[in-house]
């Protein structure tokens, strides 16, 4: 089945420049990530914290406007308007969910006032029906009853249920991507399911596009189709979300897979070497693979030539000299 | 039956525990309806153990931590039972006795201990006043032992002459798990000590606490919502619940025959990384308001095997609290499932 693709992203490169006492350095938060966001999918972003992801997340919400690159909506390059109208047309259509559930409404007013207040801006219905809107996306999202949770204040509700009011919100406006950015680290473990199998919903349901950024691949497998592992910036290995972690061709793949806990076996004790102090590969990238520090399979080729994202099998892809070698050498 | 089988446990505990917790209850603010965070906890660890404490936030698992640091302030303040270390209760010792425990006998890695280091200091110099604070000892020698602590963890000791913000979340944390190693504890609290680290780094500083261990058979006491995370680690666990400890199993066994409904629940709420793709439902509901807890069993609003159809059992779940009951070797359980199930 082919699905269309809302969201294209290519290319897409944010260096941010960091200024000390005595240099000036550039952190490529981004460095020419490119990939497709499709309708009814769920698209996993993993790495590890400072990976870059959070910045592609936001770069895609027009938080920031990148380096360079092209955030393609509906064949139209996005990534660089600055009218408020189009900004506002963009952001009707792609909607982001925070991490923090507790930051991210508003204390002093009512669950109805952060539910409406998009259906106001954008137009979506006519002033007559707006409560009843109101009430049918909380339904959708699991808050029920609707009347009593409306006229509640966020204080009054759990992490959980704050964090579906988050989605209720960003679901106003019926949006055909959201950029989900961590929706579940901050909440109790017995809830993390309802808010997975929330998206899982909404993805069979609305046919939503839903970037999921996330350092858990636990959670990544249970929603996701699709998954993109970033390491400084970059991407170092895409494909189907079973297919990669059933097989993964990325050394930094299957460290991260390995340092899943796993009940199944007990932590074996090791002492860590001393590292000495080594800036993150983001800041001032050299030529050569970023993960060459810390590869146990780097060889001589690691530390001089970058590598490109090669397809080393149907539709998976990585960024390694060693498991995904360019089809020329 | 009862009173036998709680009998048999105590004296069990008793013989070689370093810590003992006996019917702890911890209050929050005054009036008429105060929290009860932590009401009636039993909880003993030996020497050398890792023991795990699992539980969502709000169920009274980091008060547990502070009484026994006996860091507690009010409106919180401790109602009820006795905290015995080495046998002897913390409850009515002096300010300066208790300095003198904390460090010397039990040290804290705390929550937010990527902010628990002084911005302004060199990090040596706070190895330095720890130690200082406790022992005479001077500068030079502070400072040396400071190094070694800190390649212990593996930092490179010349890293005692950085300042906090120079250094990696992953790194702190080393720093602050070194710092609790300084004056040799018997008994380190890890209160969710690797929760903002990436589980790369996470499992680095873990196996690292293990090896110290090992080395320096120190006890744990790890507290944490990440229940996949201590059936690895942990020797013990113990799940705790709106304030009450609903299950405690040596770890091999609590992963293979969990007990109590929300103890299932809570591991089903972990997606699997291998194996056929299947639905999973968590745990309906959310945890109680401590000031107005449930009747009867706490967790009974949430529990699937609380029905009305079954009418005995739906009683005593909703009217009758259920004591913690020994269900195998070192595995106790509170729940009148199971206490139906061996009468």
């Amino acid at each position: 089945m082919t699905t269309a693709a809302p969201l294209e992203v290519r290319s897409l490169t944010k260096h941010f420049a960091v200024r000390s006492a005595f240099r000036r350095t550039h952190v490529h938060a981004v460095d020419d990530v490119s990939f497709d966001l499709r309708h009814g999918t769920i698209t996993a972003l993993v790495g590890e914290s400072g990976s870059g992801k959070s910045t592609v997340a936001r770069l895609l919400a027009h938080l920031f406007e990148p380096s360079d690159g092209a955030v393609i909506f509906e064949g139209v390059d996005v990534s660089r308007v600055r009218r408020r109208q189009d900004v506002l047309r963009y952001r009707s259509q792609v909607q982001m969910i925070f991490q923090d559930p507790f930051a991210s409404l508003n204390p002093v007013k009512t669950i109805r006032h952060h539910v409406e207040r998009p259906l106001r801006i954008h137009g979506i219905v006519p002033p007559a029906q707006i409560e009843e809107r109101v009430h049918e996306l909380l339904r959708t999202v699991g808050l029920v009853p609707p009347q009593d949770i409306a006229a509640k204040y966020p204080h009054e509700l759990s992490g959980g249920q704050r964090q579906r009011v988050a989605i209720a919100r960003a679901l106003a406006v019926e949006p055909r991507v959201v950029l989900a950015d961590e929706p579940i680290s901050m909440l109790d473990v017995s809830i993390r399911i309802g808010i997975l199998n929330l998206m899982l919903k909404l993805k069979e349901e609305r046919r939503i596009a839903f970037l999921y950024v996330t350092h858990d691949l636990a959670s990544a497998r249970y929603v996701a189709d699709d998954i993109l592992v970033m390491y400084a910036g970059q991407i170092v290995e895409r494909g189907p979300i079973e297919q990669v972690l059933s097989e993964p061709l990325h050394p930094y793949t299957r460290l991260l897979l390995a340092a899943v806990p796993d009940p199944a076996t007990k932590l074996r004790a090791q002492r860590i070497e001393a590292r000495k102090g080594r800036a993150s590969a983001a800041v001032d990238p050299q030529e050569g693979c970023r993960f060459v520090t810390r590869c146990p399979l780097a060889i001589d080729v690691c530390s001089r030539v970058t590598p490109e994202l090669v397809e080393a099998q149907p539709q998976q892809a990585a960024r390694c000299h060693v498991t995904a070698p360019a089809p020329s050498s | 039956m009862t009173a036998a089988v709680e009998e048999s446990a105590s004296v069990r505990t008793r013989e070689a525990a370093l810590l003992e917790i006996r019917q702890l209850v911890v209050e929050y603010g005054a009036g008429e309806r105060p929290a009860r965070a932590v009401d009636g906890v039993d909880l003993a660890i030996g020497e050398g153990e890792i023991v795990g404490l699992a539980g969502e936030s709000g169920c009274g698992k980091t008060t547990v931590a502070n009484a026994v640091m006996q860091l507690l302030r009010p409106p919180a303040r401790i109602v009820g039972g006795s905290i015995l270390f080495e046998g002897e209760d913390l409850l009515g010792k002096s300010a300066e006795q208790l300095r003198r425990y904390r460090g010397r006998n039990v040290s804290m890695v705390l929550q937010s201990a990527m902010n628990a280091l002084n911005p302004v200091m060199r990090v040596g110099d706070q190895f330095v006043d720890t130690m200082r604070a406790h022992e005479r000892i001077d500068r030079r020698r502070a400072l040396m032992r400071a190094g070694e602590l800190l390649e212990l963890v593996g930092i490179d000791r010349g890293r005692a002459r950085s300042y906090p913000h120079e250094l990696s979340g992953g790194m702190r944390q080393r720093v602050i798990i070194a710092m609790a190693l300084a004056l040799n504890p018997q008994l380190i609290i890890m209160d969710e000590p690797t929760t903002a680290l990436d589980v790369v780094v996470q499992r680095e500083i873990l196996q690292q606490v293990e090896a110290l261990k090992r080395e320096f058979s120190f006890a744990v006491l790890f507290i944490t919502h990440d229940l996949s995370l201590l059936l690895e680690f942990a020797d013990r666990i113990a799940i705790m619940y709106a304030g009450e400890i609903v299950e405690t199993a040596p770890a091999e066994q609590l992963a293979v025959s969990p007990q109590h409904p929300y103890t299932q629940g809570l591991l089903a709420s972990f997606p699997p990384l291998t194996g056929t793709w299947t639905r999973l439902t968590g745990i309906p509901g959310s945890p109680p308001d401590l000031r107005d807890p449930p009747v009867g069993c706490r967790f009974n609003p949430r529990c699937p095997h609380c029905r009305p159809e079954d009418h005995e059992l739906y009683v005593r779940q909703t009217t009758e609290r259920p004591k913690l009951r020994i269900v195998a070797p070192g595995h106790e359980v509170a729940c009148h499932l199971i206490a139906r199930g061996s009468e």
